[in-house]
């Protein structure tokens, strides 16, 4: 399975180098790799609808716990199925979509790296590493979303996405820490077992904002919805792929889960009602108003995506089932019609739906395809649509509380859904075809036969449910519902309320189709209201953001090494003077100073003497040479109190100091007297105090009980262990040699910059582009 | 700044100095003294024959950019760390010679270790000074 996983990523980093060879029409070959991977996953069915899981391991991280994991449920077997299956169809459509683009090799890079990462998500039994592969289907979501970068809009929705789904990733990895932190383990099998020690603890509610943040970012919930009509820039097949089928689901699937572990409590299932029946209804209607093939298809997205999340917030049996098949069922029909949206975007170059008839003239096997996902959308009988609706009905009516609304609010939803479905899949192709597209032929079959084949694939679904009920749906419920649920998917329940909702949401739908045509009047009259919208706020206060720092750049990083300087020792003077103010209780013990003796005495008078000339003097040289006389009296001190090393150290370094200033001055302008008295005072102020600071702290050092382990330890060991009589040389050479020999890496890059810096000016010309 | 004294002076300085910092660096196991000391007192010697010759002709007398010590050194003191690998010690795992080498006393791999900081020092101080000189003078 760990192959399987990392296929992805190793044919993404091959394509580096071996890219170019693959830029034709060899890219087809590109959807082999989905297909191998897809006859792999089908072949673990029969093991896991027997009830057993698959896994495999590789020890990765284990100081950290952290291991390659996978195994495979029948909730990990059926994203693995739709990833693998829809990706080849996507691979497949794609090497034609995109034929003869320049960059061809890297999207499918970027592609692969995705499947990779997808796959790695939904078979990670590590929950960091669930996690990392999180982050990278956003990363690689971000590549494919921007990947016409000179387009502004791509790039600006890509960093949108990212910027939520990645902000999301950060919460989501909080929750999980959490769950390591409750549950002590960090394996999502053994978490299944916690359940009840989980919910039970107090950070219980944390853990839930924090995953259900992740997950909601993810799967496009309100108020985080709008980053995925934005990904629409990204090329159809990827929008197909990623947007509809697989990457939103990824939140999905994390609800999914996590409710064995998580699920069952109120607070889980109130926040997963109230925010997945928002978003059905919001996005929902807002798919009915949008005129762009593209966009209504989003939203409709988004509203599905609210709606398996309201049905996992149920949480009842019906409802768990209800989900299981509506993921799948979605999944189908979406694809079918982002791939038919792709074909006709590429054929006309027309998304506009009310610009758009009659092309079933042309291009009949998109048309069917195109029907026939938009009917089992609609939940026509003999769809598997029909099978998915009922079961959501069947949900909604068995739950007890708000059954009635809960109902409603599903029939709503799927009017909006159904008319949405139908504009986009069916109304393209009906009517009289314009003139304009008279010259419109159809394209080759690896444009149109995925969508074809998935929109078959709903329809037998739909007549023979029996092929996948046991294999494949009831797995997915005993993975999410922890036991083994028998209701064997029907095409016929009788008559009942069930059929009512049907028929009353089919009539419904159909009259919406019939008597209103999709304008542009609704889209304007929305954008009058957008600075309502979340996005609209979330960008406004974005800009405020870079305001801010903007305005706190320009005054606290002003470029003036004097105000730098200042800062900090502000700042360190602050924390220190609450800390020695707060805490401490500040007393001189004069009983350990020893007696003065001359040397000390004359070495700093010296000092005094040269610092009064450094702050008094006018000429810089004069300034310079007396500091290094401070310094040297500093290395005196050093000598008196036995630290030679570090006298010696600090007496080189101090040479080379002054050395460095006199080759500077050079360039320096001549010296004038900028500050005023002001500034002089305020320095001084500043310049005493800390001086004051420091020494009171050097003084109270003395009153603390010296803890000598340290010193003993290698005092005792330099000579045994190390063979050396120098304790400082043995400690930075031997026992403390990594320490070493990164500062000597430090100092390699400081003189890089100081040499790259210096020598590598940028020209006149190449200034004016920054 | 040029003056004759200096000029003469340094000739003689710069061999000495050297020499003084290879002691400095060696007798770093049981004295006061170390890679890193020692790479300073050398590069004092090569600031102070650039500031007695002009910075031309020490760069005509190194022949090559003093940066190039600095990756010499690094090899050497990475080596001194990974080679215990080799006979399956721990990385920088100290090792020792039995017998003391004459002059120099007892030769280990922390010894090797401290040329490779001496080097380093040495190359990074050097194209610090020689570049912000160089700069300076244009």
């Amino acid at each position: 399975m760990i192959v399987a996983v990392l296929s992805g990523f190793i044919v993404a980093i091959l394509l580096i180098f071996f890219g170019k060879y693959f830029r034709g029409k060899a890219s087809v070959a590109f959807s082999a790799l989905p297909l191998a991977l897809f006859v792999y996953f089908l072949s673990m069915v029969p093991v896991v609808s027997s009830g057993n899981t698959l896994s495999s391991g590789l020890r990765w991280i284990p100081s950290l716990n952290v291991h390659l994991n996978f195994f495979a449920d029948g909730l990990s077997l059926l994203f693995a199925l739709l990833i693998t299956g829809i990706g080849f169809l996507v691979f497949l459509y794609a090497s034609n979509y995109l034929k003869g683009h320049i960059y061809i090799d890297r999207f499918f890079g970027y592609l692969s790296m995705f499947m990779g990462s997808m796959l790695g998500l939904v078979l990670s039994d590590n929950v960091l590493t669930l996690f990392i592969f999180w982050e990278l289907t956003s990363i690689s979501s971000f590549f494919l979303i921007g990947f016409d970068n000179d387009n502004e809009e791509s790039r600006k929705n890509s960093l949108l996405a990212l910027a939520i789904t990645g902000g999301g990733g950060f919460f989501l990895l909080a929750g999980f820490i959490l769950l390591g932190y409750v549950g002590g383990t960090l394996s999502i099998q053994e978490m299944l077992q916690l359940s009840e020690v989980i919910k039970g603890h107090q950070l219980y509610p944390w853990i839930l904002a924090f995953v259900v943040a992740g997950a909601f970012t993810k799967s496009a919930q309100f108020p985080f919805h709008f980053w995925l009509p934005g990904a629409m820039k990204a090329p159809t097949p990827v929008s197909a792929y990623l947007h509809s089928a697989t990457m939103v689901k990824a939140g999905i699937y994390l609800l999914a889960r996590f409710t064995p572990v998580l699920g069952s409590h109120y607070y889980w299932n109130t926040t997963l009602l109230i925010i997945g029946a928002i978003t059905m209804l919001y996005a929902a209607f807002h798919a009915i108003i949008r005129t762009d093939l593209k966009s209504i298809l989003a939203y409709s997205t988004v509203s599905a995506l609210g709606m398996l999340t309201f049905l996992i917030g149920l949480g009842t049996k019906e409802a768990l089932i209800a989900a299981s098949v509506f993921i799948l069922v979605h999944a189908l029909y979406k694809a079918a019609l982002f791939l038919t949206a792709g074909v006709i975007d590429h054929e006309t170059g027309i998304r506009d739906v009310t610009k758009l008839a009659g092309l079933r003239k042309v291009l009949l096997p998109v048309a069917i395809g195109g029907t026939l996902a938009a009917l089992s959308n609609a939940g026509i009988p003999f769809t598997f649509g029909f099978l998915g609706k009922d079961l959501i009905y069947e949900a909604t009516l068995a739950f007890e509380d708000f059954g009635i609304w809960f109902t409603a609010a599903a029939v709503i939803t799927n009017i909006f859904l159904l008319y949405a479905g139908f504009i986009a899949g069916i109304k393209p192709f009906t009517g009289k075809l314009p003139v304009a597209y008279k010259d419109v032929h159809l394209p080759s079959a690896a444009l149109w036969l995925p969508a074809l084949l998935l929109g078959v694939a709903g329809l037998f679904f739909g007549v023979f449910p029996a092929v996948i009920d046991k294999s494949i749906i009831q797995p997915v419920v005993l993975a999410i519902h922890g036991s083994a649920v028998d209701i064997p998917l029907k095409i016929w329940h009788g008559f009942n309320k069930v059929l009512l909702l049907s028929i009353i949401t089919i009539t419904a739908g159909f009259f919406l189709f019939y008597f209103i045509n999709p304008s542009n009047r609704y889209v304007k009259f929305i954008g009058k209201i957008d600075f309502l919208s979340p996005q609209q706020i979330l960008s406004n206060g974005a800009y405020k953001i870079q305001h801010f720092s903007t305005w706190y750049t320009k005054t606290l990083q002003n470029g003036y090494l004097r105000l730098y300087v200042m800062v900090i020792v502000f700042f360190l003077m602050a924390l220190l003077a609450y800390k020695l103010f707060t805490g401490v209780y500040i007393y001189i013990d004069s009983s350990q100073f020893h007696e003065l003796t001359l040397y000390e005495v004359m070495v700093t008078g010296i000092m005094f003497i040269a610092i009064l000339i450094t702050v008094l003097t006018s000429s810089r040289l004069t300034a310079v040479a007396s500091m290094g006389v401070v310094g040297y009296c500093l290395c005196l001190l050093f000598v008196f109190y036995s630290a030679p090393d570090l006298a010696m150290t600090q007496f080189t370094i101090d040479t080379l100091t002054v050395v460095l200033f006199v080759l500077v001055l050079f360039k320096l302008p001549p010296f004038i007297s900028f500050a005023n008295t002001a500034v002089k005072i305020r320095d001084a102020v500043i310049a005493l105090s800390f001086g004051s600071l420091i020494s009171i702290i050097a003084l109270e050092v003395l009153n603390e009980t010296v803890e000598k382990e340290t010193s003993i330890f290698y005092g005792e060991n330099s000579y045994a262990l190390a063979k050396g009589k120098n304790i400082v040389n043995v400690i930075l050479v031997d026992f403390r040699g990594m320490d070493t020999l990164v500062e000597i890496i430090v100092l390699t890059i400081a003189a890089i910059g100081v040499f790259s810096l210096l020598k590598f000016k940028i020209s006149a010309n190449e200034n004016d582009h920054v | 700044m040029r003056t004759i004294i200096l000029k003469t002076a340094s000739n003689y300085l710069l061999p000495l100095l050297l020499l003084f910092s290879v002691f400095i660096l060696l007798r770093g196991h049981y004295q006061p003294g170390g890679g890193f000391v020692g790479g300073l007192v050398a590069s004092i010697a090569f600031v102070l024959h650039a500031f007695a010759n002009g910075l031309k002709s020490t760069q005509e007398f190194l022949r090559y950019h003093p940066g190039i010590a600095i990756p010499i050194g690094l090899t050497i003191s990475l080596l001194s760390g990974v080679l215990p690998l080799l006979s399956g010690l721990p990385f920088m795992k100290g090792s020792w010679f039995k017998d003391p080498v004459p002059v120099i006393g007892m030769v280990g791999s922390p010894l090797f270790f401290d040329i490779g900081v001496f080097f380093v020092v040495i190359g990074v101080t050097l194209t610090i000074l020689f570049t912000i000189s160089e700069t300076a003078q244009e």
